[in-house]
């Protein structure tokens, strides 16, 4: 299953490409792509541990930029 | 920018000169009130410590949090690092120095960032907001374009952007389509032609019947494509990544070796680790890849951005690099190099009669949907809109068309005034023993007999489109090596076609997995530079997934060339092949200037630092500075043309 979501307040290049390696490190993320510049990230995973990876990759987010959030799209 | 923030720099940039002059004796009140050299010291080290926590403190605290999350590369936490070392071996004013220009340098970034989020949001600000539906009992109500379904009627007045994808009923209008194509000439719209949401109408009121919802409508199709563009990445972009991710823990090792290895060799000296320990604390403030890590998507964001106001939707990075090396551009022939819109190119007639000829062929081509069928209504039209009404009458009277006969691969066999009329190719001439003479031209040829009579022949030719010869040449001039034309058409109309446009290695007679095969082929010789194809969209799939860059032209209304291509040519112009090709290439030339010059100073400074030639302010420069025109240089990205 793949989505789209938005990050809030992303200020800050570097920690869009932290962000993208540490989600790509939860278990069950076949594929991540955050776009500095639109705010978008793309996340792939199994479909049945969709919603607890998301909770994961919500505080990974906010671990590495503080104001960093993931929103609906 | 908060005012807040903006408050504390200069406060504390106040601070730091008072600090400067101070420690310049220039407010030397110790000499006339006669105090101990020692205190003088404590409150120039106060001095510069207020402007540090003034505007250091946020950088403090974040630098504090994340090492409680594990995070020891973290640029905070290197930042307060080398600034603390500079205090500690006494150099005040560099460590406030560095944390000043490093949060004016940060917020310059999120400035410059945001800025060009919004000229983007600018650029591709063609969302209707509104739909003005018109309901049965003839009232107009304001809905969103959410709300607006299949086959409802909306009105769409001077001024207000289309909302829905339709076909007008009632009115006409010129409508402008610069915001999707590029194309700044309005295209006038009348009853029964289908207008394109996100289009604006300029002066007219036009009543429109909605074709498709608002998700599946050409606008949000664009939106949609423009805002997940950069999902796919380009190597460039990847090797940045890669690079920061070593970057900095390489860098900050270097920093610990500088100041510990010298300091052990002097058995723990406090003035050799005092010099080192400065030099290390350099190389810590250089440690950030920032300038890198901002300025390259910058600059593809900027290309990506600048193309789509070119009317020239690009996917992803990754297609952009791939265009700025394309030595193979392979087209295909109908729709593409040409209208794919028939049209008479030549009448021949025995009597000298064209329009009995045209006449008769029409009559006969009455019930066809064949381009060929409908480009004779359409000149029999321009010629004799009298003789076309009298068609369309029999078309409505005759519906079962009861004495048309097709004849597979010739032609067609009527009876029309009780007379024979025999529409086709020479097939069908020789088969009913009619002379006739014979067309050398390349196109398709249509004969035309009337009751066993021999009346001439229409040629047919498919209408180059005006700016594709100068294209092909531009496409040359720009190092695009080879470019070949593939197409299913005959031998001679290929050649024709090609000869006229200015492309030598021709394909024709090609059936579509023979595309694939020739497709595959180029491929494999191509090696280090691209292959891009470009086509209308139509029954290109599979060669488009198989090239490089697979471009699609004439995206308005062809939703399918919009999901199947990597590049959307809005406009359907060959012309926009050469402003993606330049687009691309000054893209990438701003991201090598960039990682070039990042790099290059990066490291000189680094070697620099190490020796004790730079200083502290040579590395806030190397860190900030760099970062600064990097980014100054990635916004040109933005404002290219053509």
């Amino acid at each position: 299953m793949e989505k789209t979501y938005k990050i809030k307040n992303l200020e800050c290049a570097h920690c869009a490409l932290k962000m993208e390696r540490a989600l790509g490190k939860i278990s069950g993320v076949e594929n991540v792509s955050i776009n500095f510049m639109t705010q978008k990230l793309l996340i792939e995973a199994e479909e049945d541990k969709f919603s607890d990876i998301i909770d994961m990759a919500r505080k990974a987010v906010s671990k590495i930029e503080k104001q960093a959030e993931i929103v609906q799209n | 920018m908060k005012k807040k923030e903006l408050a504390n720099l200069f406060l504390s940039f106040v601070v730091l000169i008072a600090g400067v002059l101070a420690e310049h004796g220039i407010f030397d009140i110790g000499r006339i009130f006669n105090v101990s050299f020692r205190m003088e010291e404590n409150i120039i080290l106060a001095i510069f410590l207020f402007a540090y926590f003034i505007v250091g403190g946020d950088v403090l605290k974040t630098a504090a949090e994340n090492i409680l999350h594990g995070q020891i590369f973290d640029e905070n936490f290197l930042m307060s690092i080398a600034t603390i070392g500079a205090f500690l071996v006494g150099e005040y004013p560099e460590a406030v120095a560095v944390m000043l220009f490093y949060q004016i340098g940060e917020m310059f970034q999120s400035y410059a960032v945001n800025k060009s989020r919004k000229s983007i949001a600018e650029l591709m600000d063609i969302k209707p907001d509104v739909a003005f539906l018109k309901q049965a009992d003839g009232n107009i109500v304001k809905k969103s374009p959410n709300e607006i379904n299949i086959g409802d009627i909306i009105i769409v007045k001077a001024g207000e952007k289309i909302p829905l994808d339709g076909v007008i009923l009632n009115g006409h209008a010129d409508v402008d389509t610069a915001a999707l194509t590029g194309e700044s000439v309005p295209r006038f719209q009348d009853v029964g032609d289908t207008v394109i949401s996100g289009t604006i109408n300029i002066n007219g009121v036009i009543e429109v019947e909605v074709l498709k919802r608002f998700e599946e409508s050409t606008v949000s199709k664009i939106l949609e494509l423009v805002e997940n563009a950069s999902s796919k990445k380009a190597k460039t972009e990847k090797f940045i990544t890669k690079f920061a991710r070593y970057y900095t823990p390489v860098v900050v090792i270097a920093a610990l070796a500088l100041a510990l290895i010298p300091t052990a060799i002097s058995g723990f000296d406090l003035e050799v680790l005092s010099i080192w320990g400065y030099r290390a604390c350099s190389f810590l403030v250089i440690s950030c890849p920032c300038a890198l890590v901002i300025s390259v998507p910058l600059s593809f964001f900027g290309g990506i951005g600048a193309a789509s106001a070119n009317g020239i939707l690009v996917k992803g990075s990754n297609y952009l690099e791939a265009l700025a090396k394309c030595g193979y551009m392979i087209c295909d022939k109908t729709g593409t190099l040409t209208k794919g819109n028939f049209k008479i190119s030549k009448i021949y007639s025995v009597t000298g009669n064209d329009d009995e000829i045209l006449h008769i062929a029409t009559i006969a081509e009455r019930n066809s949907n064949h381009p060929i069928a409908r480009s004779l209504m359409d000149e029999l039209q321009n010629r004799d809109s009298g003789a076309a009404m009298e068609i369309n009458r029999i078309i409505q009277n005759d519906r079962n068309n009861s004495n048309i006969e097709e004849i597979a691969g010739c032609g067609i066999k009527t009876m029309y005034m009780d007379k024979n009329i025999l529409v086709g190719n020479e097939k069908l001439m020789q088969q009913n023993n009619i002379e006739y003479v014979e067309c050398n031209e390349a196109g398709t040829v249509v004969h035309v007999a009337n009751g066993g009579k021999y009346l001439g022949y229409l040629l047919i030719q498919d209408e180059i489109k005006e700016d594709t010869p100068s294209a092909i040449s531009d496409l040359r001039k720009l190092g695009v090596e080879h470019i070949i034309m593939l197409t299913g058409d005959a031998k001679d109309i290929a050649n024709n076609i090609a000869g006229r446009v200015g492309i030598s290695e021709v394909y024709a007679e090609l059936l579509p997995n023979d595309k694939v095969e020739k497709t595959e082929a180029i491929l494999k010789e191509s090696h280090e530079s691209k292959v891009a194809f470009v086509g209308d969209g139509i029954n290109d799939a599979p060669v488009l997934a198989c090239v490089d860059v697979g471009i699609a032209m004439g995206g308005l209304g062809s939703d399918a060339a919009i999901e199947a291509a990597d590049v959307v040519i809005m406009d359907d112009k060959m012309s926009g092949l050469v402003k993606a090709i330049k687009i691309a290439r000054k893209t990438m030339i701003i991201v090598k200037e960039n990682i070039a010059f990042a790099l290059g100073i990066k490291f000189l400074i680094l070697i620099l630092a190490a020796f004790g030639i730079a200083n502290m302010w040579m590395a806030v420069f190397a860190d900030v500075g760099v970062a600064f025109l990097a980014i100054l240089n990635s916004l040109r990205a933005l404002h290219l043309r053509k």
